[in-house]
Parts: C-alpha cells; sequence; structure tokens
C-alpha cells in the first residue's frame, strides 16, 4: 500500500480505498468502530512508513509504544489487545443476549446516558475483552439465561473468566445486573444470578439490585433502566470525566441504517419461494427447507442472522383454550393499550403451548386451588411443563374467567426466530430456512411447535411476516484466508450453509471442514445434495458425518471429532475458527467436551492448559456458538 | 470367409476405440478398483461410478427404489441407493441350511424378500452399502458365493431342474458346477473386498482364461434335459443338451452332450443391427470333453468379440458378422479336432411339471408356483416364513427352476404329508390352482427396482394375466395353455422373445407386443405391433384368439396357429 499512498491534504489514503473506507464506516457500530481504531494504529505501529516522520506525528510515542508491544505475538489475538490500549468511557454496559432484546434495552440505556453528556459504551459480550473488566467503574450487565441456566454463547468467555481464579478483585467497581430470562424454564434468570454473584464476590459494589424479567420484559426492563439512569447520574456528579476518546467520533461514524430495523413488532412481508420436506420418508423428525423473498431483503442481514416469522396459534389450541374457559372470541379485550377481540388476541398474542409458572399461578389462583406443593416439586414442575400446553392448566384447573383476566393471565407470545440457512451473496434477496417440526417426533403432536407447524402450513406463493434477528458475533471469518470448522448436527447446519455460500461467493481461499451429524444417512443427511457437489466444487473441503443410528453403537458429532483430532487440533493450531450451532442441552457440551479432549490429547496439556488454550480459542473470538 | 482370414491370430472387427467399461476393467488390477475407497465414503450410500460397473462381477448391482428418485432429489437427498446381490448357484440347487442362511440375511439385510431368478439364482434386493460386506460374509458362511454372477464373465450356469430323473439330475448339477468353476475369474478380488481376504500386494492376477479384460459382454451356459427345455438352451451363449443312452443296456446313461452356440435375447428399440438370436446347434461331445470345449468357446468369444460397442458384443453378433462355419473352424482348430454329429433330441415344452411327482429313486420332488419367483412375507402370502419352516425340517435339497418356480426336492415318502402342510398352511400351493396361462407366466423385476426399465412388467403381469384370460373365457378356451412373458426393457431378463404372446416395455404404459414363438424354445416370436398400450393390446388379441378358437387344429398351439393362418410372414420385422 505504500507506494500507491497519495496525500491528499491531511488525508493520505487513495480515493479507491477512501471509498473502502467510507463504505466500511457505514456498515459498522460504534463498538466496531472503537475496535477499528485500535487494530489500525497497532497495524500502524508493526509497518514501516514510507514517509519519514510520518508514523511520530501521528501518534504520540507513549502510545505507539504500548501497541507496539501489544501487537508483537502477530496472532489474530493482537488486534482486540491493541485495540484495549484505548482509555476506557466512564460507563460500559455490557450486552449479552441472543434475541437482540438485550440489546435493544442497552442502546436506549446508552443513549439517555449519553445525552447527559457522560462518557459511555455499549458492548456486546462476545466483544468484550474478560480482562477490561479490571479497569472498569461503573458496569451494566444485560444478561439472558438460555436452556439449561447457560448464559448466552457470547457472553460465555466473561461468563466464565469471572468464576476462575484468574479473575482480578474489582473493589473500584459499582454495577448492575438486568437479567432476561423466561420462567417456563427450570432455572429462571440463572445467567443472570451467577452473573451478578460472582462479580459482588470479587468485591464490586451492586449499585442496584438485580432486576429478573421474564418473556414479558418490557415495564420491569425499563423501571430498571430508569434507576441505572438515575445512578449514572449520581456517578456523574460525584467523579469528574476520565478518558479521551469521545464517543461523538463514533456516533459522527456510524449513521443511522436507512432502512427502519425490523422487529416482530415491526415485520416486513415476505413471499414464500418454496417450503419442502427435505429428509427421507423414514426420518422420524420433519425437517423442512423454507424460501422466503422480498425486494431489499438481501441488504438486511448475513450468513449468522437469523429470521423470526410472526404466527398464529394453531386452531385447536385455540379452541381448546376458548372450550376450557367458556368465552366468548368475538368479546372486546384491551389490554396495555391494544384492543382486538379474544380471538385475536389468542391467535395472535398470547403464548398458547409453553407453560410458565407465574401462569400456572394465576390459573390456580383463579380457581381458588393451592399449587404450592407442586410449584415446590422440581421434577413434577418440570414433567408438567415440558407435557402440558396452556389449554391443559385451564381444563385441570376450571375457574370463572374473563375474557380481559385471561389475556392479562397469559403471557405475550415469544418470537420463535430460525437461523439463516443462506447467504445474500449466493442468493441475493432471499433468505433459507432450515425448521425442524417440533413435536413431529413424539405422539404429542400439539404440544409446542406452534411456530413451526405455522411454517409447515405455510405454502408456496402465500405471504408471511418477517425481522431480523443480528448476530454479528456469528460470522464468518473476517480473514477469509483462514480455515473454518463448522459443527453443526440437525438443523444446526443452517447458518453453515449460509457460511458457505458467502465463503464461496467471496472467493474465500480459506478452507471449510463441516461436521454434520443425524440419525441415519438414508434419511436425515440434510442437504446431502449440496455437500456433495459442494465437495466436488471444493468450496467444502473435508465433511464428516455421525449417523447415530445406523451402527449398534450411537456414534455423535463429538465422536467424529475425538476420531478427527489430529487434524482439527491442526486446523485450530493453523488459525481455523470453531463453530458449532444447534442444541445447547446435550451437543454443545459434548461437543465442548471433546474439543477439551482433541486439545488436551494433541497439545500433549493437562486439563488446566487445556482449558486455558480453549479459553483463548474463545477469547480470540475463534470460538464461536450460536445453540439453543 | 477365406480361410486367411481365419488364420489371422486376433483381428478385432472394428478399429473404434474400446468401450468405456473395456477401459474401467483394465485398469482395475483384477476387478478390485476403487470398491474398498468407495464403500467407506460415509457421505454417500453409493459408490463411485466405475465402481458400479467393477461390482457387477461381484455380483452386485447398485440400484436405486425409482419410485422416489424425483421426490428424494426434492427433499436435497441423493436416490435411495441400495445394491442387489446375487448368487452363483449352478443349476440353482441349494441345501435347506443355505435357504435358511439366505433367507435370514434377506430379513436382516435385506428387503424381506427373496427373489428366484430365471436364471436359478437367488437374489437379495435393498442391500445398503454398510451392509453389503456382511451380507456376502453371511452367504460365504452357508457356503454360497457371488462371484460372476453378474458382468462380463460366464455367469451362473442353468441345468434343467428335472425332478423325475434322480440320478440323470445329479449327475447334470455336477457338471454345471464344474462349468461354473472351471470358467471363474481367478482373481482374488472377491475374497479382499468381501470376506476381509489377505490384501494382494503385487500386479493382478493371471486371468488364463478369460483374460485381463475378462470377457467383451456377458456370458451364459445351460445344460438341458430334453424333452423339457425350461433352461431355453437356444437362447444361451453355451448350451448343451443332454443325450441319454434310450435304449442300450446302460438306459439312462449320460452319453454326452449336444452343443450349442450364440443364442441370446437382448436388443435395443429401434437399433435393427441388434436382435434377439437363436443359438447353432453344431455337433456332440463326450462329458469329459465337455470342459475343454466350454473353456474353448469361450476364449473364442474373450479374442473375437466386439470390445467397441457394448451392444454389439455378445458372442451372437461374434458368430453372426463371422457366420456358423467360421466358429465350427475355430473351434475345430483350437481343439485339435472336430466335434461328432449332433445326436437326435426332442424337446416337448418349456414349461416346469407342477405338484408332486415321484422320482426314479422312489423319493418325491414337489414343484411349486411361486410367481415373479419373489418369496416374501405378505398378507395372505407368508412365503418366507413358510419356506423357513419347510427348510427346518426339511432332509432334501430345494431346487430352483429357469422359470422363477420351487422344486422341494428328494423327500421321503413318509415326510410328504409334513411338507404338504406347511405348504397347505402358508398359501405355498394356492397359485398351483389357477389357470395355465397364468402358471407358466413370466416377468421381470423391471419398475421400481432395474435401472434399464422403461415400463411395468411384474407388477403390471397380475393385472395384464386378467385380461388374457378374460379373453380366453369370452372365446372357450378357458384353461389353454398359452406362454406368456412380460419385460420392462429389450434386455430379455425373462425371455420374452421365446413367448407365444410377449410384452417389452418401451415406456410407461406401452408395450411392444410379439407373437408366436412356439412353446418349446425353439423359435422366436416377431414383432406384432409396436409401441402400443393396453386397450390396443387387448383389442389385437381378441381378434386373435378368436380367429384361433374358430380356426385351430387339434392339440394346435396359439403361436403355431399365428403362422400356419398367415398372421405372422417371415418378413415381419423379427
Amino acid at each position: 500500500m505504500s507506494g500507491a499512498v497519495i496525500l491528499q491534504g491531511n488525508f493520505p489514503i487513495p480515493e479507491d480505498r477512501r471509498d473502502q473506507l467510507q463504505q466500511l464506516a457505514t456498515e459498522l457500530n460504534r463498538e466496531q468502530l472503537m475496535w477499528l481504531s485500535g487494530y489500525f494504529a497497532g497495524a500502524a505501529a508493526a509497518a514501516p512508513s514510507s514517509i519519514p516522520g510520518f508514523q511520530a506525528n501521528l501518534l504520540g510515542g507513549q502510545a505507539r509504544a504500548q501497541i507496539a508491544s501489544a501487537a508483537a505475538p502477530a496472532s489474530a489475538a493482537f488486534a482486540p489487545a491493541a485495540a484495549a490500549a484505548a482509555p476506557l468511557p466512564t460507563l460500559t454496559i455490557i450486552s449479552a443476549s441472543h434475541t437482540g432484546n438485550g440489546r435493544k434495552i442497552s442502546e436506549k440505556l446508552l443513549a439517555a446516558v449519553q445525552a447527559l453528556g457522560m462518557q459511555a459504551r455499549m458492548i456486546k459480550a462476545g466483544d468484550y475483552q474478560p480482562r477490561e473488566i479490571a479497569k472498569e467503574k461503573l458496569l451494566y450487565v444485560v444478561i439472558s439465561t438460555h436452556g439449561d441456566g447457560d448464559p448466552p454463547d457470547e457472553a460465555r468467555g466473561l461468563y466464565e473468566f469471572l468464576g476462575t481464579k484468574r479473575a482480578p478483585q474489582l473493589p473500584e467497581l459499582q454495577y448492575s445486573v438486568l437479567s432476561l430470562g423466561d420462567t417456563s424454564y427450570p432455572k429462571f434468570c440463572e445467567a443472570g444470578r451467577v452473573i451478578d454473584e460472582r462479580l459482588a464476590k470479587l468485591g464490586a459494589k451492586r449499585l442496584l439490585p438485580r432486576v429478573d424479567c421474564d418473556v414479558d420484559f418490557e415495564r420491569l426492563a425499563q423501571s430498571w433502566a430508569d434507576d441505572a439512569l438515575a445512578r449514572a447520574r449520581e456517578f456523574k456528579e460525584k467523579h469528574s470525566p476520565v478518558g479521551s476518546v469521545a464517543t461523538g467520533v463514533a456516533q459522527t461514524a456510524a449513521p443511522v441504517a436507512a432502512t427502519p430495523e425490523l422487529t416482530r413488532a415491526n415485520p416486513a412481508t415476505a413471499e414464500v419461494l418454496a417450503n419442502q420436506r427435505i429428509v427421507g420418508r423414514a426420518a422420524l423428525r420433519e425437517v423442512r427447507h423454507v424460501e422466503l423473498a422480498f425486494p431489499g431483503l438481501g441488504t438486511l442481514y448475513k450468513a449468522g442472522d437469523a429470521l423470526g416469522i410472526v404466527h398464529r396459534n394453531p386452531e385447536p389450541a385455540i379452541d381448546a383454550v376458548l372450550k376450557a374457559t367458556k368465552l366468548d372470541p368475538a368479546a372486546t379485550v384491551t389490554h396495555e393499550g391494544k384492543t382486538h377481540t379474544l380471538l385475536e388476541w389468542l391467535r395472535d398474542e398470547r403464548e398458547l403451548t409453553r407453560i410458565a409458572r407465574p401462569l400456572l399461578i394465576q390459573v390456580a389462583a383463579q380457581a381458588k386451588v393451592d399449587i404450592s406443593e407442586l410449584l415446590a416439586n422440581a421434577p413434577a414442575m418440570a414433567k408438567l411443563t415440558a407435557s402440558c400446553q396452556v389449554s391443559d392448566v385451564l381444563g385441570s384447573y376450571p375457574a370463572e374467567w374473563t375474557p380481559a383476566a385471561l389475556v392479562s393471565a397469559l403471557r405475550p407470545v415469544t418470537g420463535r426466530v430460525y437461523s439463516i440457512a443462506s447467504s445474500p451473496a449466493a442468493v441475493g434477496d432471499e433468505a433459507h430456512l432450515t425448521v425442524a417440526v417440533v413435536g413431529s417426533d413424539s405422539d404429542r403432536k400439539l404440544l409446542a411447535g406452534a411456530a413451526s407447524h405455522f411454517v409447515v402450513n405455510t405454502p408456496v406463493d402465500s405471504k408471511v411476516q418477517v425481522w431480523i434477528e443480528r448476530n454479528e458475533r456469528f460470522r464468518v471469518p473476517a480473514d477469509s484466508s483462514r480455515d473454518m470448522i463448522m459443527v453443526g448436527p440437525g438443523t444446526g447446519i443452517a447458518p453453515f450453509r449460509g457460511f458457505v455460500q458467502e465463503r464461496e461467493a467471496n472467493g474465500a481461499t480459506g478452507r471449510n471442514w463441516l461436521f454434520f451429524g443425524g440419525r441415519s444417512l438414508y434419511h436425515d443427511f440434510l442437504y446431502q445434495l449440496e455437500w456433495q457437489q459442494a465437495l466436488k466444487r471444493k468450496s467444502v473441503h473435508r465433511v464428516d458425518v455421525a449417523f447415530s443410528r445406523d451402527q449398534a453403537e450411537k456414534i455423535y458429532v463429538q465422536h467424529r471429532i475425538r476420531q478427527a483430532g489430529k487434524d482439527l487440533f491442526d486446523w485450530l493450531s493453523n488459525g481455523a475458527s470453531f463453530y458449532v450451532c444447534g442444541d445447547a442441552s446435550a451437543m454443545a457440551p459434548d461437543v465442548h467436551a471433546a474439543l477439551l479432549d482433541v486439545v488436551r490429547e494433541q497439545g500433549n496439556m493437562d486439563a488446566d492448559d487445556a482449558q486455558s488454550w480453549v479459553a483463548d480459542l474463545t477469547a480470540d473470538g475463534r470460538y464461536l456458538r450460536d445453540v439453543y | 470367409m477365406s480361410t486367411e482370414v481365419l488364420d489371422r491370430p486376433v483381428a478385432p472387427a472394428k478399429v473404434d476405440p474400446p468401450s468405456p467399461v473395456e477401459i474401467i476393467k483394465k485398469a482395475s488390477r483384477g476387478l478390485r478398483g476403487t470398491l474398498v475407497e468407495s464403500l467407506n465414503d460415509p457421505l454417500t450410500g453409493a459408490i463411485r461410478d466405475s465402481d458400479t460397473q467393477l461390482i457387477k462381477f461381484h455380483g452386485s448391482y447398485q440400484q436405486d427404489d425409482r419410485d422416489i428418485r424425483a421426490e428424494r432429489e426434492h427433499q436435497k437427498l441423493e436416490p435411495a441407493y441400495s445394491f442387489m446381490i446375487r448368487t452363483r448357484t449352478p443349476g440353482g440347487v441349494a441345501s435347506p441350511q443355505q435357504w435358511l442362511a439366505l433367507s435370514a440375511l434377506a430379513r436382516k439385510y435385506g428387503s424381506g424378500t427373496l427373489r428366484l431368478t430365471t436364471r436359478q439364482a437367488f437374489q437379495l434386493h435393498g442391500v445398503i452399502k454398510k451392509d453389503l460386506q456382511a451380507t456376502m460374509q453371511g452367504m460365504q458362511a452357508a457356503l454360497i458365493d457371488s462371484i460372476a454372477a453378474c458382468g462380463d464373465v460366464n455367469r451362473n450356469v442353468m441345468a434343467s431342474a428335472n425332478p423325475v430323473e434322480s440320478r440323470l439330475h445329479e449327475e447334470v448339477h455336477q457338471w454345471a458346477v464344474k462349468v461354473s468353476e472351471h470358467l471363474l475369474p481367478k482373481t482374488r478380488a472377491y475374497h479382499e473386498i468381501w470376506l476381509n481376504g489377505e490384501k494382494l500386494a503385487g500386479p493382478a492376477e493371471e486371468e488364463p482364461i478369460l483374460g485381463q479384460l475378462y470377457l467383451p459382454r456377458k456370458f451364459k451356459t445351460g445344460i438341458v434335459v430334453p424333452p423339457h427345455n425350461d433352461v431355453d438352451v437356444y437362447s444361451q451363449d453355451l448350451g448343451f443338451i443332454a443325450i441319454v443312452d434310450k435304449e442300450g443296456i446302460e438306459e439312462g446313461k449320460l452319453l454326452g452332450f449336444n452343443l450349442t452356440v450364440g443364442g441370446g435375447l437382448g436388443a435395443t428399440h429401434g437399433e435393427p443391427q441388434t436382435f434377439p438370436r437363436l443359438a447353432d446347434l453344431i455337433g456332440f461331445l463326450a462329458p469329459e470333453q465337455m470342459l475343454k470345449v466350454a473353456e474353448t468357446v469361450v476364449m473364442i468369444q474373450r479374442d473375437f468379440g466386439d470390445r467397441t460397442d457394448r451392444k454389439h458384443a455378445r458372442l451372437k453378433y461374434t458368430i453372426a458378422d463371422r457366420g456358423i462355419d467360421w466358429f465350427k473352424a475355430e473351434l475345430a482348430k483350437r481343439l485339435g479336432y472336430e466335434l461328432e454329429p449332433a445326436r437326435a433330441y426332442t424337446f416337448t415344452t418349456q414349461g416346469d411339471r407342477f405338484g408332486w411327482l415321484r422320482g426314479h429313486d422312489g423319493r418325491w420332488h414337489l414343484t411349486l408356483r411361486i410367481e415373479s419367483g419373489r418369496v416374501g412375507d405378505t398378507p395372505g402370502k407368508p412365503f418366507l416364513t413358510g419356506l423357513e419352516k419347510i427348510a427346518a425340517i426339511h432332509q432334501g435339497d430345494f431346487r430352483l427352476t429357469a422359470n422363477q418356480n420351487l422344486i422341494i426336492a428328494n423327500v421321503s415318502a413318509n415326510e410328504c404329508m409334513n411338507i404338504d402342510r406347511l405348504v397347505a398352511d402358508h398359501g405355498l400351493g394356492k397359485a398351483l390352482f389357477t389357470t395355465p396361462l397364468r402358471r407358466d407366466a413370466l416377468a421381470c423385476v423391471s419398475l421400481p427396482t432395474c435401472s434399464l426399465a422403461m415400463a411395468e412388467a411384474e407388477r403390471y403381469l397380475p393385472s395384464f394375466t386378467d385380461r388374457v384370460d378374460e379373453l380366453l373365457t369370452k372365446h372357450g378356451l378357458g384353461n389353454l395353455p398359452l406362454t406368456l412373458r412380460i419385460t420392462g426393457c429389450p434386455n430379455g431378463c425373462a425371455r420374452p422373445y421365446l413367448a407365444e404372446i410377449a410384452l417389452i416395455g418401451r415406456a410407461p404404459g406401452r408395450y411392444t407386443l410379439r407373437l408366436g414363438a412356439d412353446a418349446v424354445g425353439s423359435r422366436l416370436n416377431v414383432v406384432y405391433r409396436d409401441n402400443i398400450d393396453e386397450p390396443s393390446i387387448v383389442t389385437a388379441l381378441d381378434e386373435l384368439i378368436g380367429r384361433y378358437a374358430a380356426e385351430r387344429h387339434t392339440d394346435e398351439r396359439f403361436g403355431d396357429f399365428l403362422w400356419r393362418a398367415n398372421v405372422l410372414r417371415q418378413e415381419t420385422r423379427a
């Protein structure tokens, strides 16, 4: 690049590069831009200058020395370390959630804090370097809980770091945690609780009590945010501002996107181009490939993002609730400012499949039944939530309902999102989904799966309402020459179809290695023909498959990972990224254990060293999971 | 053809490049190819394209369920690949232990069906790739192999089922075994790949008879015992007609065999240079000359057969192109002697003799009608189970006939009752109580299994037989014997060219109607109407059967009548 530099006033960048930079600046968010500023500084310190004195003029001597030493290891880790050289703002808000709810709350709070003239930043947990926490003064954490009390994947690094002996004492830190969860899971808001306790244990001072929110989080979250803002104002008045990075820089560099963001409340209308079964006749679980499109869709997502479909509850589920409550579906109900008929509430706005604890309590109260014994019995509760739907509960505890009381007791419907199985680079304005039909492998056809059943029954040429959930953390490697290892059994394959499409369309030179698992080669090898063709074209370089029921012993992806240990460790040592997508409760921990085993055996390490090695992989942003 | 031409050692008929299969064979290192790599590929239920040719030599075909091919593609899945395995069972003889072993393998690894073929072999269908080795090993444990059951080699050697002349049957069967073994490939590839045999380190084994390229095309051998031409001896590349002492002091002794060469039934629609051909009868040989003669015929075809065009590669084309006199001269030159003139014999039927028959040695034989050779368990037809129960108590052996039927052979008089009870309990005798038309009819597998099929055959046979039976009844010919054969393509697996009425598939629901073979396998039928649908076929047959009912002579067969009445003429296309 040095030979092509043209000095244009104070902007020493060739014109085409300048366009690229401006393009990049409009696409990235504030944290990414801040990170990049450190990245470029680090790169500049390491690169020889073609213009005598230029480098020295650009950066102060001290900063240059710091950056140069941080950049020395010359690995993917150097860039974030360089970025860390920038002084921290007064307030950091860490957002950690899969669905984007946490991010929205955090962004709103950030804007309010900045309106006070306070130095503040919001950072997604996946972009956060855990060790930075030692330097924080005021910290708000917004974190959701998934699966069996697990943190979102992007927060796993920080979450685990705070529980280790390496975690620093934090006597200077003041903080508060907003915890998002779902009472239908046994370990409600567990991740928020744990992170709150870990911070307290490290000596940090709780500025506000933690707030645990259920799926209808809006009001509780708002009251926490109001309190958090008030505490931040008090904090600002007590402390003079420190640091020199102005958030204003990022604000001007990151203009608001032209297209308003799609949400469940503000969806776009997409046409269904294809909706077809993609498993064989004897498959125990139905999986469908769905193609959706509308003009401009391709500009709204990237491979790795998820797409939500606004679904309607199935008629049998609505009928069952009406039957149990003997209410008139035509009755009009106004609730939280919205007015619909009861039928519309039940069809479009209320959760009729999953059962949550508060619902159970409300239904029992309405029926004047004491269920304290049941509530205390965890196994019985787990069984109940796994096997019953709302109408079952209403039927078991008969009560006098008014339409308004019912609407208020039922939980708001939650958005169901699916990892997108395509890349706009390959399919333009289409988005493809890989949808497992929930309940299709059991007798409980009606249970759960309202959204997937809705998808099954959505014919080609019909229209559906959709929105996009960004997943910035889960992307193909930024360096397209790096290798990529993808573990995606079952419908976990979806984002990797998008990744491979994207890398092929962009001419990436890094190799792609896929691990897939299913029940049988003949019926459950999702996108089998495409993978076979991709191997022939060399857009995929290796595919390892595990079909659990094709032999006497059950074989899963983790077995294949262990068998391929030597090659896998070679790839990882060579800078490959390791991606996992799919089931969070069994597969992801099993794959994690297999990865640890591989690192321990192939790297001749003890268990602790292997753990650190994998933790570094996570910290480098090369161990990424999208599990649910 | 002049003698100078004959003296040339190896004279390929054409200078065209060898057919692709020849190139695959040449590179295969004794039929090994990349079969092991193909079997170990976990991403597909298929094997590599070149290996699909080579696996035939090991007795297996890759197939897929054609009924769901389009559906699978829509599911983004490859076709539902599976494999057929065909046994090498010379003369179709199996012990009860072997029957039980094959039946168990069909249940465990196959589609739960044993299929008895028109060449007296067993076929297992629906074996998926990962189970191929276990299936072959299971067969080996019962002393059955599938070597050379398909491919460009001498395939399963047929022999008349002959349920009466017990000692003669045994003798002929032994000759079938000897010819089969004598002409087997020498490569150990089968043992290596399927039976975990030791891996060959050096170059491929020598193949003194078949050569490193094996034969130009499939090669079929059969031994027949007159007067029953159940093996359709004139349809074989190499045929032996047993000549038995009828009058002398050694009555019943096997004197030797008449030799036939150059039969073959396959053809291709619209390509008149391909045609079914009856074998030429060229002489007589003593039993001890048999292996040498068989070997020499194979080697002549090895050296002179057309390796550039697989549709022109059977021995019948070599002989048709060069003349039978050339062939006889070449044979005599290589043997060092001329064969004696052929001896007299007569054929009276192609069909099987159903029901219980008492053999010359006093033991009993029960011939069962097995429609389309399919032995499975279906509602009302628990044949697989029934025959397993019979095999469990049976002291004799089983014989598959060339008409896909089954003989429970060598039953002692006091065991007949027990066999009969099991036959009755499992509905195995029901197919005997039907019209002669249905009892003798043949069909190939065709759709959905066979990759060559153009129209239904086995699945169509029952309803089409109903149509013909209705016509016979309508014209007062209710129980008339009439041979009917249907194939899904012109390759001739069910030997349709030797039936009085034959349908040969052209497209779904459309067939070529061929008429006029005799009922003893010595005259080919000819095309009567090409590419017509069922209503047209029925209309045509209605008219002809009506005329036959009115004009036939006593005991005159339908196929013979059509010629006498000038319905068919020699200029009719063959």
